[in-house]
């Protein structure tokens, strides 16, 4: 801070004072846009997630008053971990299944994106074609593959389905079943939910083309140039020069996928979530909503464990971001 | 209001709207003709707007006008039924503002309402009242019931909770029966089933003529609760029935299983993939002759929509009903589900003289013949309400639930809200994925049934 700040303080009061580039005014308005959005955040984020947590140890039925809540321990964290197993793990691993999906999907986006990027003809019908899904709120996508594509009897899948027809809504065998020593039933990709997959990917593969083809959009193109000019192939171009120089996409389309995996609630609540396609999202809202919603304990407590996978998540993101930072 | 499947306790028929909307264009406006207790099929659609802010209405002051202002919570967001109840407390004569707020978000929020309510609440007989009294947060209302001439023993069981004091005034029902086609069974030559060989003999029968005996659904997971309903009643009897709802036996009883193998030999006659279908697909069944029976509330007619299919009108005809045949002599057919909607009246209301005036005014037949004047879609409680009006269904209606020793009001009415959806919901919709692990299934129910403290 050295010469400068003296230079600049010098000819004001002759006090040692330390010098800010900003003006009064700067500040004001500097202090009104971070100290609105946190006080905001911490508002209507954190406080409600801390009491959250209180609660996730209390007994509370909603209906008496808070007052009549009762402490009691790690109670409702034993229940849903021992006694409602059958709910609590199959959702989890629903939520572990839709990470791995959409980012399956999120690289489909990314590949049509590309695709999409090289000006093909008709560009844009692909584009629109592709986006449509997720201008509908999911509840919609939701709504249309129950009634237009999933129905047993009249649903389109079914009349193109040559063979018996699949119900896909309330189908809940599984694909596939994996044993895990500590629950005594396995868990696995139940049919219904994998039918749910396809919805989801059918919104989410569009969202992703989107954003990455904006992020194409800005992309260098002289650098394509000198890679084509260095002899690279399409797929090296894209692996070694253009992915790497779109990182920034690249951690927000993680991190929105992340996120949509662990917050899907609305397209399993719209197909009125039958066994099998049970997620974390559903089992919390189930607890703390409508009139059986006087579970508000175990409903936080559901809660809690969404809470802590997504710190999870963040954590691994920020320390990530950090290091590349320092780098 | 009618809240046949708004009863479900998943937040997906609950809460969204949505699907709710659907069962609505598909069923819509079935109301317009004789369809019975049609309304529930339209409410979401047309009242979905109103759900942001109550409306409020005050009826004209008759004479009741000593009492001073009463305020009422109506969940009849519906306008044909927010006409009809308007009607009905205009028949009171008394003071009375209406607060009426759309149905779903009613019902959603009432846990929240019923700390700060009006001082008469609509709300729902059996457990989901008695739960509410339990806790003590809605007022005791026998000196009003002493009143209260024309209503039958079972709507006062269904009334009063677990201190034998009455906390709720029943308004309406609408029964759960097995529907069928009468010009099918005629041109087959089927005659009604009386016991539960019957039952199976005439399944039998039906699937030699390549017809499905039972229509099946219970997308939502709900409406298979109805046939665990009913066979568990026919099996064991109302008495337990009643007590196992409560909590107070045991799911992995031999009296438990019984009803499960007895539900597993009707499976054999169902529809295939119940988990995934919804309740109108299984009644398009039914209205195509493709299946035989199906074990339903008399909403059943909702599906049929006579403004737009021509032949709706003729299958609403052509649909009627018989109980759910006996299994054990031993209880007959002495049980019937019909699941009653009525009022409560606030802990603490403001004016308290009007508020009793308003339930023993609702308790009266003056006050249900007006609301059927306007939406003749509900069966009334009142045994002396008029009945001539009353189409074939009402009045079959009438008479199977008047006939009834017991009325039970649906396993979603009849215990824990949160236990039926989220453990017995779910548990059925297991046994029917896949019937042989039905012993794992109950020991579940029973696991999880401990964590629950009932009434």
């Amino acid at each position: 801070m050295g010469p400068i700040d003296q230079a600049e303080a010098a000819p004001h009061t002759g006090r040692r004072r330390r010098f800010s580039q900003l003006s009064r005014n700067d500040k004001l308005v500097l202090s009104v846009m971070v100290g609105v959005p946190a006080f905001l955040h911490i508002v209507l984020v954190w406080i409600p997630a801390i009491l959250t947590g209180v609660l996730s140890f209390m007994e509370w039925d909603n209906v008496t008053p808070i007052s009549s809540a009762e402490f009691v321990g790690f109670r409702n964290y034993w229940q849903i971990f021992t006694i409602f197993d059958n709910q609590l793990f199959p959702a989890l691993f629903n939520n572990l299944v839709l990470i791995v999906w959409l980012f399956l999907c999120s690289a489909i986006g990314i590949g049509l994106a590309y695709l999409l990027d090289k000006n093909l003809k008709g560009t844009r019908f692909y584009q629109s074609t592709y986006y449509f899904p997720v201008v509908l709120s999911v509840a919609v996508v939701g709504f249309i593959w129950k009634s237009v594509m999933f129905g047993r009897e009249t649903g389109l899948l079914n009349l193109v389905w040559p063979g018996p027809p699949i119900d896909f809504v309330g189908d809940q065998t599984k694909i596939f079943e994996i044993n895990f020593p500590f629950l005594d039933f396995p868990l696995g990709l139940s049919k219904n939910f994998a039918a749910l997959l396809l919805a989801m990917a059918w919104r989410h593969i569009g969202y992703i083309m989107v954003l990455y083809l904006a992020g194409l959009k800005s992309f260098d193109p002289s650098l394509r140039e000198a890679a084509s000019i260095d002899g690279c192939s399409e797929w090296q171009t894209f692996r070694r020069v253009v992915f790497p120089g779109l990182k920034p996409i690249n951690v927000v389309v993680a991190v929105i996928t992340v996120i949509e995996a662990l917050r899907a609630y609305d397209i399993v609540a719209a197909l009125s979530e039958p066994r099998g396609t049970e997620v974390m999202g559903t089992l919390v809202t189930n607890s703390l909503m409508g009139e059986g919603g006087g579970r508000v304990g175990i409903g936080s407590a559901y809660g809690m464990v969404l809470f802590l996978l997504c710190v999870g998540f963040i954590i691994w993101y920020v320390v990530n971001n950090f290091r590349e930072a320092k780098e | 209001m009618s809240e046949k499947y708004e009863s479900s306790p998943s937040p997906s028929e609950v809460g969204f709207s949505l699907v709710s909307r659907r069962t609505l264009l598909a069923g819509a406006a079935a109301i317009g003709g004789a369809a019975v207790l049609a309304a529930c099929g339209d409410d979401d659609s047309s009242s979905s707007g109103d759900t942001a802010g109550a409306t409020e209405t005050t009826a004209a002051a008759g004479g009741g006008g000593d009492l001073g202002e009463v305020t009422y919570g109506s969940n009849y967001s519906d306008p044909k039924d927010s006409a009809a109840i308007a009607a009905a407390v205009e028949a009171t004569g008394l003071n009375v503002k209406i607060n009426t707020v759309d149905h779903n978000s009613y019902q959603e929020n009432f846990n929240t309402y019923i700390q700060q309510p009006d001082d008469v609440v609509s709300w729902f007989a059996g457990y989901r009242m008695r739960a509410f009294a339990g806790k003590g947060v809605v007022g005791d209302i026998s000196d009003v019931w002493a009143k209260l001439t024309d209503m039958s023993e079972g709507f006062k069981n269904a009334s009063t909770a677990l201190d034998g004091k009455q906390y709720f005034v029943p308004f309406y029902f609408y029964p759960w029966a097995v529907h069928y086609r009468k010009s099918l069974f005629e041109e087959k030559g089927y005659e009604i089933p009386a016991t539960w060989d019957d039952l199976l003999a005439l399944a039998e029968k039906m699937k030699g003529d390549g017809i499905i005996p039972f229509a099946a659904a219970n997308d939502g997971g709900w409406p298979q609760m109805g046939m665990f309903d009913m066979i568990n009643m026919r099996t064991n009897g109302y008495d337990f029935h009643v007590s196992l709802m409560g909590g107070k036996e045991s799911w992995t009883d031999d009296k438990v299983k019984k009803v499960f193998s007895n539900w597993s030999s009707l499976l054999d006659y169902y529809q295939p993939d119940v988990n995934g279908r919804t309740w109108q697909d299984a009644a398009t069944a039914l209205g195509k002759k493709e299946v035989g029976m199906y074990l339903l509330g008399t909403f059943v007619t909702s599906n049929f929509d006579p403004a737009t299919d021509p032949e709706a009108q003729g299958i609403i005809d052509d649909i009627d009903f018989f109980a759910f045949p006996e299994i054990d002599p031993a209880y007959k057919q002495d049980a019937v589900e019909a699941p009653i909607d009525g009022f409560m009246m606030a802990k603490t209301p403001k004016n308290e003289a009007g508020a009793k005036a308003l339930l023993e005014a609702f308790g009266g037949a003056a006050t249900i013949d007006a609301y059927i004047g306007v939406n003749p879609a509900v069966v009334a409680a009142n045994s002396a309400a008029k009945t001539d009006g009353y189409n074939a269904l009402q009045k079959k209606s009438a008479e199977l639930v008047g006939a009834a020793k017991y009325i039970s009001q649906f396993l979603d009415r009849d215990t824990d809200p949160d236990f039926a959806a989220k453990v017995v919901g779910k548990a059925l919709q297991d046994f029917l994925a896949d019937p042989t692990t039905i012993d794992t299934v109950l020991a579940t129910v029973e696991e999880q049934k401990q964590t629950y403290t009932f009434e």
